[in-house]
């Protein structure tokens, strides 16, 4: 898997190729404020981990980008528009992939079922090149478990399964970016070995990803950039590389 | 009975059913989607048989026999519009107020409507026409069974058929789907919520009104028809299985069934005992939906239910009132104390006051299950009236002395709290709901036809309390008796019990683990809410003199409800300012116009609109922001002085 | 001194064998991990011993007394105390009252109707908090605290009944690394202070190896394997079906190796 991730590198794209552009994010949870003047970006073919402890604010990101929190403010660029007044089913048809950490399958879905309920229609780039673009077969050859078990219902597969069947039901929107949050959490070793793969076939087909983790290690498999949040503030960023070479950094914020 | 009275009343039996599952279906669908109880699915079947009586005899006219058909189709597609804006204006709205607040809304809707068909159509019954080539009947064994009623029959499972497979086979069924487990997540994928729940609520309308419309030639429109509707569609849909559509139909089948039967069998004697069956189809579907529940605690077809995802805000911790509020509350008290006093330049004032104090009580009964329980009773006027009842059996039939028949009385409701509680606390959420219900209706009914002892109908009257304690001083008893019962409740609350109750609602799976035995807990808290609602019962009739079966029928609960929520289900003196508020609104309404229910259903969407947390839950938040604004303030004023000094 | 002991323990839901005949001893001032894949049996396993669900046969034993067909409540009473994998807290009660309330039901006091429960147990929840490191939070609604934090709590309430086994379902599943270590050392200094005994289950390998005194190992409702942190790590079936290619937790069993 190393050997995979020093042979790729970053799709490169020109600056105006930013797809994502958070400028002074503020996020709260009923009274308390949970995120500070967040900045962030994107560009196309990146795969970027927002690292941190729990509670630094990663998730609430995520919702925050995805509309979910009742209280925010602060701008969201998405491929050159603004969509921090968009509710979060109008954001997701602007090609904005969201998978949860909890998973949320629907249970009494069947495989097949769920990933109906992700499907939206073919994307293009504003340049005209067909953006990474899904069909339930196509998944089902990514993810051949899945491909197995078509008809089984989402509550009667294991957690490792299910954890795919939610990245496989939010690709079926066919999103420029996903957004990715704790893919390694609260699974077995070995399944997350598995998202490790999967990010990096993602990212060899050209597929944008901002994830969220703990777990300096694993972003250091998948990612190309970082960026470090204590307390709802970005207390870091750079490259992977600068971040692995940073003790200072990794001892102050994410102490492994 | 012999065999061919047997099968005809099974006929129409099943010809009932039809109409009873397509109400129950649409319920069943808004509910699973939504999560929303919709109260107002009787007035949509209403609204179905009256418009379809305007519709068919304006197109027969110049239509002919198409006219009817069409007529019945375009009624129930006008319901489904009605249905889109209900759910557009007002019910999109209030998604996000508390779980329950939607019940309020629809409720008020109920009202609403009444009063506009009663505006538009008038009080008479109407008859709506024969269908053109079904008017006739069929020889079946020698008895004439009306044509028309084989189409009922037919378009039951045809129309659970098409539902079905719209559910199965549509990527709008799929989303539909989905939307009854987690409707966060469908959004955050692409889908648009708001449309999803418009299309369920309409077409969930539209299977109401074709309910009704059916109707059109068997069953004359009438005011009365949405509540009774909605009674018995909730009891399908329980029996059948939240969310289960072929539960719901499996389940008219069998309820339209055994009423089927109970008329057809009539008055016979069993064992040398004369039984009135006729009598029983008053009782007869709560009593199959109590064993129902009570064998199968999820419905004959359904699943236990998964916890929403879209849950109301938790509440906050309970704390003591501030001294301001202990002021405030001892000048109310005071207020009232010196109130007959007043009767010269007030003589209403005291009289409508005991009224309301009476229901304060009612209504913190009903809360303290509710709210710290968490167990939503829809039946809690079964015990206000085992208490009145209660009193006025023992004063009365059994001439016990009014103190003595006082005493005892709360103790009545008690009782019957207890033994219906048990069964209670052992469901939780809306089927517990309806087992409440279908307790409080059997007690109601039971009052209703026990007429040696009850009255029946015409109810029992002449019960004044002795002299000694008439007039003002029946009135500082009430006022003793309400103050120190809200005084002793909120002194549970803030007990151990209390936080066991609390404990108990908040996390079952961690109450047990810690050693709290819940249900016991809910058991108690059941009788207790009982005793007091009982009280409040006593405490009513001696005051009124006389009582009917009206005071404790599910319009008195759903009174109660109402109360509650309008006042705020998470705040302590929610229960109060609700009760008081609605006493005197309806008080004042009611004397005023003939179009009540309208005005005081607009009042109640109005304030659920205005008022998501309910009254006093918007002044608790008003406070806590003013609290906030002066602590901030008194920050910046402490740290005035000492800018000041560094420049000095 | 064996304190708990499972005999061919299994359940069945519908036909399915969840959890089939599994067999283990847990002693007195021992930490056991429970690891496994997810949908293993793990907790599965977990709550036929807490009582949440019950046994389709076999048996459980604590200090020789049967647990299966006893109920929750009753095996609260018989001192063994538990987290759930998501924390189970009353959210609108303070973090105080929450101990309380545990406290409460533990002395048998759940039913008293009349005393103002606000100072009852207050100093021994206080102590309990302390204990956590979660006194200051004390006034603080639990729907308020931060998800490690109500862990804590949880902890503090499943200590409340003075257990002598305490049952831990995922306790660091979403948290950092180093509150992971600080719970796991917490709970450690717990087990030897109170001489009682912890069963958890666990996915981070690092808290697993680093605390764990012996593990055993679940696939597919069975038991393949049980030993030492040594042992299990090089245990060929259990590199197959849980632990991969080790590649992605390496480098932090690395680190752990260094700090233990």
């Amino acid at each position: 898997m190393n050997a995979v991730h020093s042979t790729q590198q970053p799709v490169a794209h020109a600056a105006s190729e930013l797809l994502l552009e958070v400028s002074a994010l503020n996020a709260w949870y009923g009274a308390a404020q949970v995120l500070y003047e967040l900045n962030l970006n994107v560009r196309r073919g990146e795969v970027v981990a927002l690292m941190g402890r729990n509670g630094a604010g990663k998730s609430t990101t995520f919702k925050a980008l995805m509309g979910m929190l009742a209280r925010r403010q602060g701008g969201i660029r998405f491929m050159g528009q603004e969509i921090s007044t968009l509710a979060p089913f109008e954001r997701a048809r602007r090609g904005l992939g969201f998978v949860p950490e909890d998973r949320r399958v629907f249970t009494h879905l069947t495989v097949t079922e769920n990933l109906e309920v992700g499907r939206q229609s073919d994307r293009h780039w504003p340049d005209g090149s067909e953006a990474l673009n899904w069909t339930p077969q196509q998944l089902f050859e990514f993810f051949p478990n899945l491909g197995a078990m078509q008809d089984r219902p989402g509550g009667q597969m294991s957690g490792g399964e299910q954890q795919m069947l939610t990245v496989a039901r939010t690709l079926m929107g066919n999103p420029f970016l996903i957004l990715l949050d704790e893919p390694s959490e609260g699974v077995a070793p070995v399944i997350v070995e598995q998202m490790a793969q999967m990010i990096l076939a993602l990212k060899a087909k050209g597929a944008s990803i901002l994830l969220s983790e703990q777990n300096l290690h694993f972003a250091g498999l998948v990612s190309d950039r970082a960026y470090v949040l204590e307390k709802g503030l970005v207390r870091y960023e750079g490259s992977m590389a600068e971040l692995a070479a940073n003790e200072a950094v990794r001892k102050a914020y994410l102490t492994m | 009975m012999d065999f061919s009275a047997l099968l005809s009343q099974l006929l129409n039996g099943l010809a009932e059913a039809s109409s009873l599952f397509l109400v129950a279906a649409g319920l069943s669908l808004i509910f699973g989607v939504t999560r929303i109880v919709n109260f107002a699915h009787g007035s949509f079947y209403m609204l179905g048989l009256y418009i379809a009586y305007s519709i068919v005899e304006h197109l027969m006219g110049s239509m002919g026999a198409a006219g009817f058909w069409l007529g019945l189709a375009l009624a129930a597609i006008s319901v489904g519009l009605i249905g889109a804006v209900v759910e557009i204006v007002l019910l999109r709205r209030i998604y996000k107020a508390p779980e329950l607040f939607q019940l309020l809304a629809t409720f008020a809707l109920v009202l609403v409507i009444n009063d506009a068909v009663l505006g538009y159509w008038g009080a008479e019954e109407l008859l709506g026409r024969r269908a053109p080539g079904l008017s006739g009947s069929i020889d079946i064994l020698g008895r004439q069974f009306p044509s028309y009623n084989f189409f009922l029959i037919a378009i039951g499972p045809v129309i659970l058929g098409l539902v079905w497979l719209l559910l199965v086979r549509t990527r709008w069924g799929v989303l539909v789907r989905a939307a009854t487990q987690d409707r966060e997540m469908l959004g955050a994928l692409g889908v648009n919520q708001a449309w999803l729940f418009t299309s369920v609520f309409a077409l969930g309308a539209m299977l109401a009104g074709l309910g009704g419309a059916v109707q059109l030639p068997r069953e004359p429109a009438s005011l009365s028809l949405d509540l009774r509707t909605i009674g018995e569609a909730f009891v399908i849909v329980v029996v059948g299985g939240m969310g289960s559509l072929p539960g719901a139909y499996v389940a008219a089948l069998l309820i339209a069934e055994i009423k089927a039967l109970c008329i057809g069998l009539g008055s016979t004697t069993l064992f040398g005992i004369p039984v009135s069956f006729s009598k029983l189809t008053l009782v007869i579907e709560f009593l199959v939906m109590a064993v129902v529940l009570v064998l199968r605690p999820w419905g004959l077809m359904g699943k236990p239910q998964a916890t929403s995802r879209n849950s109301a805000p938790v509440e906050a911790p309970l704390r003591p009132g501030s001294t301001h509020f202990k002021w405030l509350m001892g000048a109310l008290l005071l207020a009232l104390a010196v109130l007959p006093l007043l009767s010269t330049w007030l003589p209403y004032a005291s009289v409508l006051t005991q009224d309301v104090l009476v229901t304060v009580l009612f209504a913190v009964s009903l809360h303290f299950i509710m709210g710290p329980g968490g167990m939503h009773s829809f039946g809690h006027a079964a015990y206000f009236g085992l208490g009145a009842y209660g009193a006025a059996i023992l004063f009365k039939v059994l001439t016990m002395p009014m103190p003595l028949a006082f005493a005892f009385a709360p103790l009545v409701a008690g009782l019957g709290a207890l033994v219906f509680g048990w069964f209670c606390v052992r469901l939780s959420g809306v089927y517990l709901a309806m087992l409440t219900l279908a307790f409080s209706q059997i007690v109601w009914s039971v009052v209703f036809q026990w007429e040696d002892v009850t009255g029946g109908s015409n109810g029992i009257t002449g019960i004044w309390p002795s002299a000694w304690l008439d007039g003002t001083r029946y009135y500082y008893l009430t006022l003793v008796l309400v103050v120190s019962s809200l005084f002793l409740v909120r002194r549970i609350l803030f007990a151990p019990f209390g936080y066991s109750l609390r404990a108990a609602r908040d996390s079952a799976l961690r109450a047990d683990a810690i050693g709290i035995d819940v249900k016991r807990v809910q058991w108690l808290a059941f009788i207790i809410a009982g005793l007091f609602a009982g009280l409040a019962g006593t405490l009513y009739i001696f005051s009124k003199g006389s009582i009917s079966p009206d005071a404790m029928a599910v319009g008195k609960s759903v009174d109660g409800l109402v109360m509650v929520l309008l006042g705020g289900i998470q705040n302590l003196l929610g229960p109060v300012v609700g009760a008081s508020v609605f006493s005197v609104l309806q008080d004042s309404i009611m004397r005023a116009t003939d179009y009540w229910r309208a005005v005081f259903g607009g009042v109640i969407l109005l304030l659920v609109l205005v008022f998501p947390q309910g009254i006093a839950g918007f002044f608790q938040q008003l406070a806590e922001a003013w609290r906030h604004w002066r602590a901030r303030a008194a920050v910046k004023a402490a740290a005035l002085p000492r800018t000041l000094e560094k420049q000095a | 001194m064996t304190l708990l002991q499972v005999r061919d323990l299994n359940k069945s839901f519908g036909g399915v064998r969840a959890v089939d005949g599994i067999n283990f001893d847990l002693h007195e001032g021992e930490l056991l991990a429970l690891i496994g894949p997810n949908g293993a049996g793990k907790s599965t396993t977990f709550n036929m011993v807490g009582g949440q669900l019950k046994a389709s046969g076999g048996s459980i034993q604590l200090l020789g007394q049967e647990l299966v067909g006893r109920r929750p409540r009753d095996i609260c009473r018989m001192q063994v105390g538990r987290t759930f994998q998501i924390a189970e807290t009353f959210a609108s009660l303070t973090v105080l009252e929450n101990v309380q309330m545990a406290l409460l039901s533990h002395h048998g006091k759940g039913f008293s109707l009349f005393r103002s429960a606000r100072k009852m147990y207050r100093d021994e929840a206080l102590a309990l908090l302390a204990q956590v490191g979660m006194e200051r939070h004390a006034e603080r609604p639990c729907s308020e605290l931060a998800y490690g934090d109500v862990k804590r709590v949880e902890l503090a309430m499943g200590l409340a009944n003075d257990p002598k086994l305490l049952l831990m379902d995922e306790p660091t599943a979403g948290m950092g690394p180093e509150e992971r270590n600080d719970l796991m050392a917490l709970t450690k200094r717990l087990v030897v202070e109170r001489k009682m005994a912890v069963l958890f289950t666990e996915h981070s390998m690092d808290v697993v190896f680093a605390y764990a005194d012996r593990m055993i190992v679940l696939a597919r409702g069975r038991l393949i394997a049980e030993g030492d942190a040594q042992y299990i790590r090089n245990h060929p079936k259990v590199q197959q079906v849980y632990f991969g290619t080790g590649k992605t937790f390496e480098h932090e069993m690395a680190q752990q190796q260094v700090q233990v």
